[in-house]
């Protein structure tokens, strides 16, 4: 089912207007969405947003209230998982404990007209694949987190899935062993190039891994949008917030192009919001540019540094301003430009707010 | 199919096979199959049925023995759905109960002629035969008694007397058919008023009352109490097994039941039931009764029976049953009232 | 959420597709439904709806419990059982958290051996400590001068019995509160400089709290509704539970009968309820993580903790000991000769060595049968799909049993399957009568032990299965249950045993040919056969004992051979 050819530009998985209900709560609200053969998709948000809700509607394991899915061009929305079309890797394994490493992934392939020898052959070739040839004899007690995990990914592509669901696969693992199986799990993917979709809460997880990541919190979709676009264009404050860090400062608009931040003005794309609203302007630390600046460029302003914080390669300043009044913003400031301006504590120095990375959001925002 | 699963479901295969070769293994060939309620004692069980089956082998009984309340409940519970087709060797008090209640079939057995009047139903189809005359006594026990300095009663009066303060068992006439012939007997022989006044000081003597008629004598036996109030069959039993008990038959009389058998009402195997009923009150049948009773339903057949004091066939007070059946429910519910709750917090 | 709640009376709702696995689990859960429906909730609603009846079955409303009520001596009978339940909780709690406390906060030696000692009164029926205490204290008893002019027959000796009955009961639930206690709050109060006995009452005490709540709801629920002891030392001392059995057997008035069960549900259903709440509690507290606290010699303290368990087992071994005794005596008092006089159980009441045949076979059915039925049904409730209020009344018809007495479901069963319209009418009497009785009465405790094992699975295992297209019966099959082997295992046993010993439910229901050892117990001390009646009650003994014994290593080879997996 997973060759099905389908017309190019087609989406693989188009969900429209889903909705689930636990009794009064929505822990999803009128959810659309397509995604496109091959891709490999992040749902990302913080416990509790509805991204394993969503997960679990597409698996058919906890079916939708109102709306449809449909995946190759079938509306599957009423389907029980079995008669789906999906791969699952859940955060705990779910690896069989009674069955050895190779019972596990031979699971599926049972029953399905073939003979003992090609299933022997599908399951070595797919520990090769997971890079764990020769355990197939142990059990799954006997071997690490990285290695179950590997296994129970094995075990949910023996059967070549269309679509394959990952739900928190790395966030029991310690943190290396994250990491080296991000790339695993991306480079498996690009291989096969089967769709995949991985719940996530890890931001970094998902910005690596992700063709495309969603952006949900309370049941809804915040932005969908490439690791880029999300990180650099963040569409709403929440996204601006979850993603990455960023200076949040009250301000208003000034005319067009234009909005105060005390007692500064900045310019920027004011995305003809009205005069005078009362917007928040939002820039990431390592935007805040303060090397070569000089008093005649745009969005300049005298600041002092009244606190460093060392995070390894680089180090966070404070940076705080009779112009700006309370608000102050941290510049992420890298270890060779600290040595080479030799800055410290208690420095006044030019800061430049880049005009086309400071993004104006409406309103107050509440979080921080 | 993995190690662990084929053993698992191996043993589930045992097992099933073990279950369902034992399911089948139950069934012997019998032409027929007589379910026979009593409350005859459980040790003649096996002898009434192999005398039986000496003259009618195809004829299988199934026993439910339990004890005369026990029996009587079972069968009016199952009145509207019966399970038993003979009732052979249950209280004649009883079976009254049950004629009134439209439970029995009535069946002239061959030879009812030979019968003794009192121990048959009146008519002539009767609803009921008897076999046997169970009758009261008391179990004296005479260690204990030694012990205790007490003096051996002789009348039921006697057994009121002070000295036996705590010594006496006798059968709650709510659980026990020996319990109930005894408080009727007194009820007839001293007259309503006087037999609950001697019960009322009979009471104050009691040591505990027990649900079953053959407890108190083996009680007795045992030494537990040294006077239980029982029947001259249970005596005469413990004795033989070498309790140091006398059997002491008061001189006021003694109250009695028979044993008797009738067919059920709407028994599947009539002509079965009648075969036994038949044999029931044969010869060779009041012979094996007289084993161990000393008073039966023939009773020109009747021979002394070891262990058995004399002279209990003058002590039998000329017994009531209708007037007993038809006030069991009255009487009962007054001896709770006075005595039931002896035990009732004192305040 | 309004906008969303809208948008779903806007929208059609997705009625999901039930697939072949969801219809089968769904019939095989409506199977188990029916059965205890059948067995459990219309037998109770029948008998319920008797005891608003006439002797003719009219409807008569409350007129039998005005009856009830204004008849002293059985509304005496309430008191009577108040009163013994609430010394017997007093009594066994202390008892119990002095030999818990022994247990896990001294260093005596042979702790495993001690422990097994407690549980001996769980393979006994519970008329066997009455008649061991006739054999030590009545009037012909071994150690009567020890009751100084008292009489056994009554409270004094139901009270002994009962608390025998209850002991491990109440010490199994109260060493598992006492094991989780934090030894870090122990140093905390050491620090603080707070005496021994202030540490006590305010660390101690409080840590173990819902333990001992529990305890003692269970051991008054016990001993509330237990019918052995009173029945066999109770002399004239009428409590509820005889009542029930005296009604119906004594006096054939089924309908004061189910009056009296109506009433002994009452306090059975309140005391169950109090233990759910309590027991969610515990089990919170358990999941807290803590430093478990490690024993230190205290030679002074551990000696009188191990007198005192010494003596708690003398008493328990001690009461077996008699029974054994007198069921070897050839006539006691009176010849003291020991034989097998009294295993000639054929020319006794109860039904003879058949019956005990009949306990074993039953037992057997019982612990087959009721496993499978039990663990299936916890599966169906615990990895069911869909179907949720379906399941919820499964889980609640499945937690009820626990507050139903045997006896009061033995009564409802002879009015509902004797009934002459019910097609199943033709069980009644039958060995089947019995196995569904005793699996009902059990069924609760034993749900409990699947759910807790089927809970410690990974929750997704059915979801990867049915993602894989494999179907639930081979996941069932092939992981679920060779997981779960050991409660499986230890479900079986628990029914086996109580099959063995049980008396309330099965008095109403045996038949000729289904006489059962244990009320051949109650049926030969009924008759007086009291020896024979403690001989066949050791029999019982033995047989738990030993199948216990064998379940154990049988338990331990079965692991080795198939739980190789556990290990790293």
């Amino acid at each position: 089912m997973s060759e099905a050819q389908q017309a190019p530009g087609e989406p693989y998985l188009r969900i429209s207007g889903l909705t689930k209900m636990f009794g009064p709560f929505a822990a999803l609200k009128d959810i659309s969405l397509e995604i496109f053969e091959g891709e490999f998709v992040c749902f990302l948000g913080p416990s509790g947003c509805g991204k394993t809700t969503l997960l679990r509607a597409i698996a058919g394991l906890d079916i939708q209230t109102t709306g449809t899915v449909e995946q190759a061009g079938c509306d599957i929305s009423a389907l029980p998982p079995a008669e789906r079309d999906f791969g699952i890797v859940f955060q705990s394994y779910a690896l069989f404990p009674n069955m050895s490493v190779a019972k596990n992934v031979a699971y599926g392939l049972e029953n399905r007209k073939m003979s003992k020898a090609d299933i022997r052959r599908r399951v070595n070739e797919l520990l090769e694949l997971v890079g764990l040839p020769e355990q197939g004899d142990k059990y799954p007690s006997q071997l690490s987190g990285g290695q179950q995990q590997r296994i129970a990914l094995a075990r949910a592509i023996a059967v070549s899935p269309g679509l394959l669901l990952l739900d928190e696969p790395l966030s029991a693992l310690d943190a290396k062993v994250r990491v080296h199986l991000r790339h695993e799990v991306k480079s498996l993917q690009r291989r096969l190039g089967i769709t995949t979709i991985m719940v996530t809460h890890d931001q970094e997880e998902a910005l690596t891994m992700a063709d495309r990541i969603v952006v949900m919190d309370h049941g809804k979709i915040e932005q969908i949008g490439t690791p880029l676009e999300i990180y650099r264009e963040p569409g709403t404050s929440f996204v601006a917030d979850f993603i990455g860090t960023m200076n949040f400062v009250p301000g208003s608009v000034r005319g067009p192009g234009r909005v105060s931040m005390g007692e500064l003005e900045l310019v920027c794309d004011t995305d003809g919001l009205a005069d005078g609203a009362h917007v928040t302007i939002a820039v990431r630390p390592e935007d805040i540019v303060v090397q070569g600046v000089t008093a005649e460029d745009e969005n300049v302003y005298p600041a002092q540094v009244c606190g460093l914080e060392f995070l390894g390669s680089f180090v966070r300043a404070e940076l705080a301003s009779e112009v700006t009044g309370e608000s102050r913003l941290l510049a992420d400031l890298s270890i060779n430009l600290m040595r080479h301006q030799s800055i410290a504590e208690g420095d006044s120095l030019l800061v430049r707010v880049p005009k086309e990375h400071i993004r104006i959001y409406r309103g107050s925002v509440s979080h921080e | 199919m993995n190690e662990i699963s084929s053993l698992t479901s191996r043993i589930a295969g045992w097992t099933v096979g073990g279950v369902l070769a034992a399911l089948f293994a139950v069934s012997t060939a019998w032409a027929e199959t007589l379910t026979v309620y009593t409350a005859v004692e459980a040790e003649d069980l096996k002898k009434y049925a192999a005398r039986f089956n000496e003259d009618y082998p195809d004829i299988q009984i199934k026993w439910v023995r339990d004890s005369t309340g026990i029996v009587t409940a079972k069968l009016l519970a199952e009145k509207d759905n019966p399970k038993a087709d003979v009732i052979w060797g249950l209280a004649a008090t009883s079976l009254l109960l049950m004629k009134k209640e439209g439970m029995l079939h009535p069946y002239a057995p061959v030879g009812l002629e030979k019968l003794d009047p009192k121990f048959k139903d009146k008519g002539s189809a009767p609803y009921w035969t008897g076999m046997d005359a169970w009758v009261a006594a008391i179990c004296y026990n005479t260690v204990e008694a030694k012990k205790h300095g007490l003096t051996p009663p002789r009348s039921w009066k006697d057994l009121t007397n002070v000295q036996y303060k705590g010594h006496v068992a006798m059968p709650n006439p709510n659980s026990s058919g020996t319990g109930f012939l005894d408080v009727s007997s007194w009820l007839q022989m001293f007259g309503e008023n006087d037999g609950w006044a001697f019960m009322d000081n009979l009471h104050k003597n009691i040591n505990h009352y027990t649900h079953s008629g053959s407890k108190p004598c083996k009680q007795a036996a045992r030494g537990e109490v040294a006077i239980g109030v029982s029947f001259a069959f249970r005596g005469a039993k413990s004795k033989a097994q070498g309790a140091p008990l006398e059997i002491i038959i008061p001189s006021e009389g003694i109250g009695w039941d028979m044993e008797a058998t009738a067919i059920v009402k709407g028994t599947k195997n009539l002509k079965a039931a009648q075969k036994l009923v038949d044999w029931s009150v044969t010869e060779k049948a009041n012979k094996m009764y007289n084993e161990g009773y000393a008073v039966i339903a023939i009773p020109e057949l009747a021979k002394e029976v070891k262990y058995f004091p004399p002279g209990i066939i003058e002590a039998m007070i000329n017994n009531n049953f209708e007037w007993a059946a038809e006030n069991r429910k009255r009487i009962l519910k007054e001896w709770q009232r006075r005595y039931d709750s002896k035990s009732e917090p004192k305040s | 959420m309004s906008r969303a709640a809208a948008e779903v009376l806007s929208a059609p709702i997705v009625k999901p597709k039930a697939s072949r696995d969801d219809r089968m689990m769904r019939a095989f859960m409506g199977v188990i439904g029916v059965y205890l429906l059948v067995s459990l909730a219309l037998p109770l609603y029948v008998m319920l709806s008797k005891s608003l009846e006439d002797h003719d079955g009219a409807f008569v409303g409350i007129a039998n419990y005005i009856e009830y009520f204004s008849t002293p001596a059985l509304a005496y009978s309430i008191n009577n059982s108040l009163y013994i339940a609430t010394v017997t909780t007093v009594i066994t709690v202390v008892l119990a958290f002095t030999f818990a406390y022994a247990l896990t906060r001294s260093c005596i030696p042979f702790k495993g051996l001690f422990k097994s000692i407690t549980m001996i009164p769980i393979l006994v029926p519970s008329l066997l400590p009455g008649i061991a205490l006739v054999y030590l204290f009545g009037n012909q008893g071994l150690i009567t001068g020890l009751l100084m002019g008292n009489s056994i027959y009554g409270p004094i000796g139901i009270v002994i019995a009962e608390v025998f009955f209850t002991l491990p009961h109440a010490i199994i639930i109260i060493i598992t509160s006492l094991s989780i206690a934090d030894s870090r709050l122990y140093e905390a109060a050491i620090s603080l400089r707070a005496s021994k006995l202030r540490i006590f009452f305010t660390v101690t005490i409080p840590g173990c709290r819902y333990g001992l709540i529990s305890a003692a709801f269970v051991v008054f629920t016990l001993a509330i509704t237990d019918f052995g002891a009173p029945k066999v030392i109770g002399g004239d001392f009428n409590v509820l539970a005889t009542d029930i059995y005296k009604q119906v057997i004594g006096q054939q008035n089924f309908e004061m009968g189910a009056v009296v069960s109506v009433v002994l549900l009452i306090p059975a259903v309140l005391a169950f309820m109090v233990d759910r709440v309590v027991q969610r509690k515990q089990v919170a507290l358990l999941s807290a993580r803590a430093v478990p606290l490690e024993p230190q010699p205290k030679r002074g303290f551990d000696l009188v903790m191990l007198g005192y368990v010494v003596l708690v087992s003398i008493f328990l071994i001690g009461m077996l000991a008699v029974c054994q005794y007198a069921a070897l005596v050839k006539f006691y008092p009176y010849d003291l000769s020991l034989g097998l006089h009294n295993y000639r159980f054929d020319v006794m009441d109860g039904g003879g060595w058949d019956a005990y045949y009949n306990s074993i076979k039953m037992a057997l059915y019982t612990a087959f049968f009721g496993t499978i039925v039990v663990f299936s049904g916890a599966y169906l409730v615990e990895k069911g799909r869909g179907f949720r209020h379906g399941r919820a009344a499964f889980q609640f018809l499945a937690m009820m049993p626990m507050a139903v007495p045997g006896l009061v479901l033995g009564l409802a069963y002879i009015f509902f399957f004797n009934h002459p319209d019910n097609p199943l009418g033709f069980l009644y009497h039958t060995m089947a009568i019995l196995v569904i009785s005793t699996i009902t009465h059990f069924y609760t405790v034993s749900h409990l032990t699947a759910l807790t094992a089927l809970k410690q699975l990974d929750a997704e295992f059915e979801a990867v299965a049915s993602s894989l297209k494999q179907p639930f019966y081979k996941t069932f099959v092939r992981v679920t249950v060779p997981v779960c082997l050991p409660a499986i295992l230890d479900i079986s046993i628990y029914l086996f045993v109580n099959a063995m010993t049980t008396v309330s439910a099965v008095i109403f229901l045996y038949g000729p040919d289904t006489n059962l050892a244990s009320v051949a117990v109650l049926n030969m001390d009924d008759a007086g056969d009291i020896a024979p009646a403690a001989a066949m009650g050791m029999m019982i003994f033995y047989t738990a004992a030993g199948v216990r014994v064998l379940h154990y290593f049988g338990s331990r080879w079965l692991e080795r051979r198939t739980q190789a997996w556990r290990v790293r």
